[in-house]
């Protein structure tokens, strides 16, 4: 797997969400992604972005473009410095949440990416990587 | 600080979101529509999100929070114009919006919200 590009965004204010947005989806269209694929990275970055903006105090996305057999993908790498996530599995279950939003963004985001990785440790922040292959 | 504006067209309000949405200004159209709905008795409200390129699990609470508030307040909300790409994405992320009144677009939005029952009985008070 090499790396072909890389860019890093803050994640501290509500615009840098809306930035993060609009530079996944220049990323995306770079790639080729279809309409549809821009969309469901976008909106996957929006939730994780959102995740680290909300819950993590604050955080980075990282954005690459890579390669694997000839194979185009992008990858989002967003970590925060929060609080972590105490038990990771309930984080994943659908609905649960401590902010009474609508408990999607985790599980959500997930189910619009090809692959998912997500590492946290309280007291030490949350790490979440996101694969989409073209 | 950026504002979505909100139409009237007699006793309905018409909002389109043509502009990247974050957190503040999402919040701040819930609160101005409300006061909206309240000040001029309206009836029904037509948001058009055909501009909207995204609807992540935030923006689709606000919609449904400004669907639920507006209710409360005796009007009805219909949201137009979503794009395929975004109705394919809130499917995956778990979002039917199920108790959100949709229609394809502005005309067809409209056409509900003047000839529905509620609307036609509840309009004595003008």
């Amino acid at each position: 797997m090499a790396m072909v590009n890389s860019e890093s965004l803050p994640l501290t204010s509500e615009q840098d969400i809306v930035r993060a947005r609009q530079a996944v989806r220049k990323a995306a269209q770079q790639i080729g992604f279809s309409l549809v694929e821009q969309t469901k990275i976008v909106t996957a970055a929006s939730e994780l972005a959102r995740n680290a903006v909300v819950y993590g105090c604050g955080g980075v996305l990282e954005g690459r473009i890579i390669t694997n057999n000839g194979k185009q993908g992008l990858q989002l790498t967003v970590t925060d410095q929060g609080p972590g996530i105490e038990d990771l599995t309930l984080a994943m279950k659908d609905g649960w949440t401590t902010s009474g939003g609508l408990g999607k963004g985790l599980p959500g985001a997930k189910r619009l990416v090809n692959e998912f990785m997500i590492t946290s440790q309280p007291g030490a922040g949350t790490t979440v990587i996101v694969i989409r292959w073209k | 600080m950026e504002r979505i504006p909100i139409l009237r067209m007699g006793h309905l309000l018409l909002v389109t979101i043509q502009v990247e949405m974050d957190d503040r200004i999402a919040l701040r159209l819930q609160e101005d529509l409300t006061n909206q709905i309240e000040k001029i008795g309206a009836r029904g409200v037509l948001i058009d999100i055909s501009a909207l390129e995204i609807v992540d699990s935030f923006i689709a609470r606000m919609i449904s929070n400004i669907s639920a508030m507006a209710q409360l307040l005796n009007a009805r909300t219909v949201v137009v114009g979503m794009q395929p790409a975004v109705a394919i994405t809130l499917v995956e992320l778990g979002l039917t919006m199920s108790g959100i009144k949709t229609a394809l677009n502005v005309e067809r939005g409209m056409a509900m919200l003047t000839t529905s029952e509620d609307f036609e009985s509840g309009n004595g008070e003008q």
